[in-house]
Parts: structure tokens; C-alpha cells; sequence
């Protein structure tokens, strides 16, 4: 099976976010990175099913010349290799842009299946592998928690609301956007990390693949910090300090204990 | 060119954010001097249409075809497709289901559109309607924009609008009968299921006590543990914790979890990712103590304490035995 992971390089989750002063993202200077964690979940999937079936896993990443770390991490938990379509303003692109660059780079690839995380940590928007599986006129399913192969196709376990679930049976090539937790995530060996620096890594650029940002047909106008919606009693002191504060209000105030 | 509330139903049941999604077209189109339609796909569904033939709408479409009968992606991306030519909406609306976010990417690509997705406010400005959507799990608001004509595609975040301003009238039902071939149905849907009976109802607890990735290590529960145990409350948990087999997934809290509505809910290490909130904000009172001022927990949180969980909880329970 030839699989093709779709990866994205987002700010790491505990980062303390500032707005640039352009008010049309956040200050980047001082962010560290990592793979969108939903997508590392895709990843695990993907090398998985190799691990069962044999073939490849590619794989494939757009964004600024700084993703190519969280490639390299990639190939040293198992990809074979790797597609970088570098572009260093992905802001510029909204999520068909952004699927339009990964449906081009795919097309010489003809792969079995793509996989990727259900949403990104950082937009949210939730759609570029459902996009991607439009534009390439694949069948698709999202919140996947398990993938069987079977004779002609593959039998997936779907996640719906409220503790259901659903098994759904598709034909291949298809599309798969992948639940986070549904396997527990592997660490790169020491073998994988001296293997990834020898696996190829093919880069490309948005122009090359004739999948420019183009007109956006949603536009950002502005980001912001949330205002809060509730006033939050905050209790400062030293945590004994804090506690008390916080058992007298619950107990005199909310009433509540 | 007026609002489209396209809705979910089970067969059974509305979902029941569908009212809500209701309730904003209703207010964005007063807002935009238009009117509001509704839609939904259930084949033979004419008595649900009748429901929605009581609220003030102009239109009620059924769309009605036996291929739709099990939910697929192909089916409905097609069938809505036809839908949203025939009616010509302006802006369409969704709720931001587990099912709308498996089709609406779909259908929005195929009429060239992105759907701005789990919107959580509008506003109006000149006449365009300006939509607040959130990033990087809620610590921080975008205002997005349409750069064109519609039809364009949004869908609403659980509890962004309130069921309940849902207003009554009267429409005329449409049934809409889609062209729509079996070859065209990529996938095949099986029966829905369960994994497993649920032995603690969350739903019925008065206090729950909820752990979040703070936690760091399973080792660390009996603290939290206790901190229920003295508080006579549930012990419940975010996503991850069940994910990673901590603590049985029946105690999870969140969208694809429990949703709770209890007279106290804590939450010990949860940052408060939108997919937490929306199974808790609910809840009377509402006690954070996390690590991070930042976290999108202390925004529907009514107490709370910035600190490391490690040393506030400790002193929890010492103050709460105290005061008993």
C-alpha cells in the first residue's frame, strides 16, 4: 500500500501567544515547533498499516523551510520519505489554497491512501483533508479511529457523536483524516534518527506547482485576543493562600459546598 | 438571496444544535433585511418539515430521496448541491456537527467556496457579515470575512446561539427530490454501535471533579482522586486522559464525550480546548487551576487559580477538610 501522510508544522501547544502587530497573525520570533499533533496520530496510522501490509509511507508537508524539522522527525519514526512544497506564506493561503498545493504535488504520486490529522492545532478549520479528497475525486471519511484493509477496498471505524460509532466500508484510493488517541504514538529510535538523515526529502515550490495562493475566498480581517465572557474570581497568595480563598467563596459565595 | 439553515436529523430526533443554527439565520437575516429559509435531508420526513412549517421562515426544503437514507458524504454533498443552485441562499448555516464537518468541506470545494467553520459570533458591517472563529484551541479570535458573492458556507459552534429565540410563523414546505444515482455513493455505512455500556452517568452528578493533561502521568490521579473523594464528587476527564487509557472513556467530558451540566464542575490541568468547553460551559459554577493564565479554560471559568496543580490541589484538600 502506498500511503501518503499530510503533515503540518504548527507552534507548540504550550506556547504563550502574542499578536503580531499586524493584527493578521500571531508574533512567530520567539515560537517554537512541532508536528500538529492530530497529524502525528495519521502518521502512527500510516506506518501501521505498512507495518501490516507492506509499501510506503510518503510523507508530505507544505510550509516554510522550518518544517523541514518536523519532516525529519517523520522520517525517523518510519516515513520512506518525503515531499516539502516550501512556501514561506502559507497565511496567504486559505484551506482550498492550501489543498490545491498538496492536490498538486500529489499528482505524479498515485498513492493508495491519504492520510492526515482530523484539524490543525493551530487554524482549526478542520477541512484540508476532506478538500483534498474533493480535488483529487477520492471517496473520503474524517474522525477515523481504525482502518482494515479488505479485499477491494478498506473498512473504517468512524467516530460520531455522543459515544457512537460506525463502521464504513470504502473502496481504494480514498481519503482518511485520522482521531486523535485512537493509537498510542511511537518515539524515533536512535536507528530511525541516523536512517532519516539518508532518506530523500523532494522539494518543491508553490509556483513550480502552478497552485498560487490566488484570490482567498475567505479573507482574515483580524485576530485578537478573546475578551472574557465571564468575570473570573482569580485568587493569588501562595497556593495555601490561594486554596482558602478559593474554599471560602465556594462554600460562603457559590454555596456550592 | 436570503439565509439557508441547513439542519441535522437522526431519524428519530433534531439534533438538537439545529435550533440554534435556526435561531442565528433567523437573527442574521433580520440583521440583513432578508429572510431565512431552512433545510434538511430525511427521506419521508414530512412531519418534521410540518415542525419547521410553524417557524417564521419563508421556506421549509425536504429533501427527500431514498439514497439518502444512511448518511454518506457523496450523497449529501450531491443532493445539497442541487439544493443550494435550486434556492440561490446568500450565506448557508450549519452546526458544526461531527456529520457537517465530514460533508460541508466537500460541498463548499465543489461550488469553489471555503466554508469558515466553527464560528462562535457574527457581526454586521455595511452589510457583510463579519464571522468570529477561534485559534490555537481557543486562546485567541479571528473576524473573517467572505471575498465573495455567495452562496458562502459557515458552521456554528454548540451553544454560540441560543435554541430558544427560535421564532414562530408559518412556511410553505418544498420537497426537493435530488438527482441522485447509487454509482454516485462512494461508501458504504454500516449499523451504528456502542462500544460498551456506560456504568457512571456523569450527566447525573452534582460535583465533578475533571483532570486534564496537566495531570502529567497516571501515577498522579490518586491526587485528583482524593480531591473528588472529599468533595463527595464525580472524577471525570478531557480527551487525552481517556485517550490514553488513564481513566475509562465513559468519564470523558467533551464532544465526543459527556456532555455535563453539574453544580460545580473544577477543572484541575484542562486548558479548555473548544471540544472540553462545549461538554461543560454549561455547568453553574465553574473552578479552574491551571498553570497557564492563558488558558481558554479561565474564560468560562466563574473561580479560579493560576498555579501548578501539584501544590494547589494539596491545599485543596486540606482547606476543604478544614471546613467541614
Amino acid at each position: 500500500m502506498k500511503i501518503i501522510v499530510a503533515i503540518k508544522q504548527v507552534p507548540a501547544r504550550d506556547s504563550q501567544l502574542r499578536i503580531a502587530p499586524s493584527a493578521k497573525w500571531i508574533a512567530e520570533d520567539d515560537l517554537t515547533y512541532e508536528i500538529n499533533e492530530p497529524d502525528a496520530y495519521a502518521l502512527e496510522e500510516g506506518l501501521q498499516l505498512k507495518e501490516k501490509h507492506g509499501g510506503e509511507v510518503v510523507a508530505l508537508c507544505a510550509g516554510p523551510p522550518r518544517a523541514a524539522q518536523t519532516i525529519r522527525e517523520a522520517l525517523a519514526k518510519g516515513a520512506d520519505r518525503a515531499i516539502h512544497i516550501e512556501e514561506e506564506d502559507m497565511g496567504a493561503f486559505d484551506p482550498l489554497g492550501a489543498a490545491k498545493l498538496l492536490a498538486a504535488a500529489l499528482r505524479s504520486e498515485s498513492p493508495d491512501l491519504i492520510l492526515t490529522g482530523l484539524q490543525s492545532d493551530d487554524l482549526g478549520y478542520g477541512q484540508t483533508g476532506v478538500i483534498l479528497a474533493e480535488l483529487l475525486g477520492l471517496p473520503h471519511a474524517t474522525i477515523i479511529m481504525k482502518v482494515e484493509k479488505r479485499d477491494g477496498g478498506i473498512l473504517v471505524k468512524r467516530e460520531l457523536e455522543d459515544g457512537w460509532f460506525q463502521h464504513v466500508e470504502m473502496p481504494l484510493p480514498a481519503l482518511l483524516t485520522i482521531q486523535s488517541g485512537a493509537s498510542k504514538l511511537r518515539y524515533a529510535t536512535l536507528m530511525g534518527i541516523k536512517k532519516a538523515k539518508t532518506k530523500e526529502i523532494r522539494r518543491l515550490r508553490a509556483a513550480e506547482l502552478g497552485a498560487a495562493a490566488g484570490s482567498p475566498s475567505i479573507t482574515i480581517e483580524r485576530i485578537y485576543l478573546p475578551q472574557r465572557t465571564k468575570q473570573t474570581q482569580l485568587f493569588e497568595g501562595s497556593p495555601k493562600e490561594a486554596a482558602a480563598k478559593l474554599v471560602e467563596k465556594l462554600k460562603f459565595e457559590a454555596r456550592v459546598i | 438571496m436570503s439565509i439557508l439553515a441547513v439542519l441535522e436529523h437522526s431519524g428519530s430526533a433534531w439534533h438538537r444544535m439545529s435550533w440554534e443554527t435556526l435561531a442565528a439565520a433567523q437573527q442574521i437575516a433580520r440583521e440583513l433585511d432578508t429572510t431565512a429559509s431552512a433545510a434538511f435531508v430525511r427521506p419521508g420526513g414530512h412531519g418534521f418539515a410540518d415542525e419547521l412549517a410553524r417557524k417564521q421562515l419563508e421556506k421549509v426544503y425536504l429533501v427527500d430521496h431514498e439514497l439518502l437514507n444512511g448518511y454518506t458524504p457523496d450523497g449529501y454533498a450531491i443532493a445539497l448541491r442541487q439544493l443550494i443552485d435550486r434556492a440561490a441562499p446568500r450565506l448557508v448555516l450549519f452546526s458544526h456537527t461531527y456529520q457537517v464537518r465530514d460533508f460541508l468541506p466537500k460541498l463548499a470545494t465543489s461550488l469553489g467556496k471555503v466554508a469558515v467553520t466553527d464560528v462562535v459570533a457574527h457581526r454586521v458591517d455595511n452589510g457583510q457579515v463579519v464571522l468570529v472563529r477561534q485559534l490555537f484551541q481557543g486562546k485567541v479570535n479571528v473576524d473573517v470575512r467572505f471575498a465573495a458573492d455567495g452562496p458562502n458556507f459557515a458552521s456554528l459552534q454548540a451553544g454560540a446561539y441560543r435554541a430558544d429565540r427560535v421564532a414562530d410563523g408559518s412556511a410553505a414546505v418544498e420537497v426537493v427530490r435530488p438527482q441522485l444515482s447509487a454509482g454516485e455513493i462512494r461508501t458504504k455505512p454500516l449499523e451504528l454501535f456502542r462500544e460498551s455500556q456506560r456504568a457512571v452517568d456523569l450527566t447525573a452528578a452534582e460535583i465533578i471533579v475533571s483532570v486534564g493533561r496537566g495531570i502529567k502521568e497516571s501515577d498522579n490521579l490518586p491526587l485528583v482522586q482524593k480531591l473528588a473523594d472529599v468533595l463527595g464528587a464525580e472524577l471525570a476527564a478531557s480527551r487525552p486522559i481517556c485517550d490514553a487509557g488513564w481513566l475509562p472513556m465513559e468519564r470523558q467530558v467533551g464532544s465526543s464525550g459527556q456532555t455535563v451540566a453539574p453544580k460545580m464542575y473544577m477543572a484541575i490541568g484542562i486548558s479548555g480546548a473548544i471540544q472540553h468547553l462545549v461538554g461543560m460551559k454549561g455547568s453553574r459554577i465553574i473552578v479552574a487551576i491551571n498553570k497557564d493564565p492563558n488558558a481558554p479554560i479561565f474564560e468560562v471559568a466563574d473561580y479560579g487559580i493560576v498555579g501548578d496543580l501539584f501544590q494547589v490541589v494539596p491545599e485543596l484538600i486540606d482547606a476543604i477538610q478544614k471546613s467541614k
